[in-house]
């Protein structure tokens, strides 16, 4: 029996070993073929015409997760202190299972709303209107940044629940307020679980799809912009629009390879944020 | 004992004291801290509820004009024909295989990791693996399905071409996709067993094996369930992998009907696939309203209410078993 559980636990590794060897096995022909000046070029992401400029899509990634953190970081910290120092017990058992809810609710239906709803109401009240296009960058980060909520709340929440009371009667005998105590003991306690929070809702919102898939304003191309007002492509965005429709006859032979080596580059970026939020999470274990 | 008591009662007990210390005052900063703190809570959960009723109002009146016609309906360009059947069996079918695959592979290798495994490197690798493999965006799981069980399998039944993007590759691959999630929910069940029950258990003579199987596992059933319905509205739920993978858009011949031979004939898997996300997402981005609001909205409502009932089901689950063993 040990023998059978062993090979399932080693299942997890011939998956990490697969996904590392297919994305380099298919990426490795768009980087021996690709001609490196269009793809290191600031002008649009065109695979059907060959156009690969990488930082197009890196820059949409970049300002869709600046929109989602600046919503994401201060409502989830904000909401995690409450649960974590302020609600009562029998508030608490009911508000915690609400935001577990929100949790749940899949990245679709967010690009959803995030195009129906906050691109006409939130974005078009404050901005304006745009004609012809509905999606920007700004209504899917800030799409995005709602679905990473509860992860950025849970996580620091566990953080400052891991806080030993002793600090906080300590505080409170000294004659701290309770604010006081929260701002000057629990939550310097809890930093590094805090920091881990925060840079694994980074990696889940650079992750995310569907959202900037269904409202980013962009369809298949993308001109480079760094303005949210406008619509693009962020990485995982392009690799779900390239894969769309390639039943179809495809303009350029690099396009699916492209795929590959667009993916290779998230994996790394979301591994290596990854690895230093668990390092940053293993140390508030190590202290308490 | 004693301990708990007074952690257990240090907010009152602080309360007091501070009542006493400030006499009549009002801490107005203090309220007005709490009062934002509270603010980022319930705005979070005001945007639940705007999200909520915008999809009932958007969503509603597709029901109550055509009702059961919609969910037995095949895909069409018309949008006043257009039915999601064919996505439901594909979401049927993906969450069968989530329970068929990744629930064994999954439970299997937490009791492993939590019940037999040595303290060594390997392990210790293996864990941070599995936590890094559940932080992998789920698009990257989208082109594993495409590279390994698309093109070097080919779809499980060795057609050609793009027949290969069948229905079984997709629910392999969000088996796959769900996996770290049943290991580390199930491992985190497993880590809540006593020691004693395992000791007694071992102390009347019982193998490794028997420990696991009388003492551990239906102590740790209930938090493993958890897992498991969580990581089966994941799945239900996730469109990006499979529109890698090469979910239909727009047009599918075969398997519209919801009549049970229908939905559980295996003959689906073979075949080329959508999934109710990827029907929201591909009616999300027509320029027709019909199909970009009322459509896509009624197909979120269908699928939204079995992702919420089996999330709700999990976290009432958990809320329970956890109030009755703290008492």
């Amino acid at each position: 029996m040990g023998l059978v559980l062993r090979g399932a636990a080693l299942a997890s590794l011939l998956v990490s070993a697969l996904i590392v060897g297919s994305l380099a096995a298919n990426a490795a022909g768009f980087v021996a073929e690709v001609d490196w000046g269009r793809v290191l070029a600031n002008d649009a992401w065109n695979p059907r015409q060959g156009r690969f400029s990488i930082s197009t899509l890196v820059v949409g990634s970049l300002v869709i997760t600046g929109v989602a953190m600046v919503v994401a970081a201060p409502l989830g910290l904000g909401a995690a202190v409450y649960l974590s120092e302020y609600a009562r017990p029998r508030v608490r058992a009911v508000l915690k299972p609400v935001l577990e809810v929100l949790a749940g609710i899949p990245s679709v239906v967010l690009g959803v709303f995030a195009l129906n709803w906050i691109a006409p109401e939130v974005v078009g009240t404050l901005f304006g209107e745009r004609e012809g296009r509905t999606g920007s960058m700004l209504a899917a980060g800030i799409g995005v940044g709602i679905l990473t909520i509860p992860l950025m709340a849970s996580v620091s929440e566990d953080a400052m629940r891991a806080v030993p009371s002793a600090l906080r009667q300590a505080s409170a005998a000294l004659g701290a307020r309770r604010a006081t105590t929260t701002l000057r003991v629990v939550l310097p306690a809890a930093v590094s679980g805090i920091v881990a929070a925060f840079v694994l809702a980074t990696s889940r919102a650079i992750g995310e799809t569907m959202v900037v898939f269904i409202a980013g304003g962009a369809a298949d191309s993308a001109t480079f912009t760094a303005n949210p007002l406008d619509g693009s492509l962020t990485m995982t965005a392009a690799m779900a629009s390239l894969a769309t429709g390639t039943d179809g006859v495809r303009a350029d032979a690099l396009a699916v390879p492209a795929l590959y080596f667009v993916g290779i580059v998230l994996f790394a970026l979301t591994l290596g944020l990854n690895l230093v939020a668990d390092r940053f999470v293993r140390r508030v274990r190590r202290t308490y | 004992m004693a301990l708990t008591t007074i952690s257990s009662s240090t907010g009152a007990v602080r309360g007091s004291v501070e009542r006493a210390l400030r006499g009549a005052r009002v801490d107005v900063r203090g309220r007005l801290f709490e009062a934002a703190l509270l603010a980022c809570l319930l705005l979070s959960m005001l945007v639940l509820g705007v999200l909520l009723h915008t999809v009932v109002t958007d969503g509603m009146p597709v029901y109550t004009e055509r009702g059961w016609e919609f969910l037995d309906g095949a895909l069409s360009s018309s949008a006043s024909r257009a039915g999601i059947s064919q996505g439901i069996v594909g979401s049927f079918w993906i969450a069968a295989g989530v329970v068929v695959l990744a629930v064994p592979v999954g439970v299997g290798a937490a009791i492993y990791l939590e019940e037999y495994a040595p303290r060594n490197r390997l392990t210790a690798f293996i864990e941070l693996n599995v936590r890094n493999l559940a932080g992998v965006p789920s698009v990257v799981y989208g082109l594993l399905g495409l590279a390994i069980f698309v093109e070097a399998l080919g779809g499980f039944s060795g057609q050609s071409d793009v027949d290969r993007r069948t229905l079984a590759a997709a629910a392999a691959t969000l088996a796959v996709l769900v996996l770290p999630i049943v290991v580390i929910t199930t491992a985190e069940a497993i880590r809540a067993v006593p020691r004693s029950l395992r000791e007694g258990a071992y102390g009347v003579g019982a193998t490794r094996w028997e420990v696991v199987r009388t003492q551990v596992l239906p102590y740790a059933a209930p938090g493993i369930l958890t897992g498991c319905l969580l990581s089966i509205a994941r799945a239900v739920g996730e469109a990006a992998p499979l529109i890698v993978v090469g979910a239909v858009t727009g047009f599918l011949s075969r398997g519209a009907g919801l009549s049970v031979s229908n939905v559980v004939d295996p003959g689906h898997l073979t075949e080329r696939f959508v999934a109710l996300p990827t029907i929201v997402s591909h009616w999300a981005k027509l320029p027709e309203e019909e199909f970009k609001v009322a459509n896509s909205s009624a197909a979120i409502l269908a699928m939204l209410a079995f992702v919420l009932l089996v999330n709700t089901l999990a976290i009432v689950l958990r809320n329970r078993v956890e109030r009755k063993r703290s008492t």
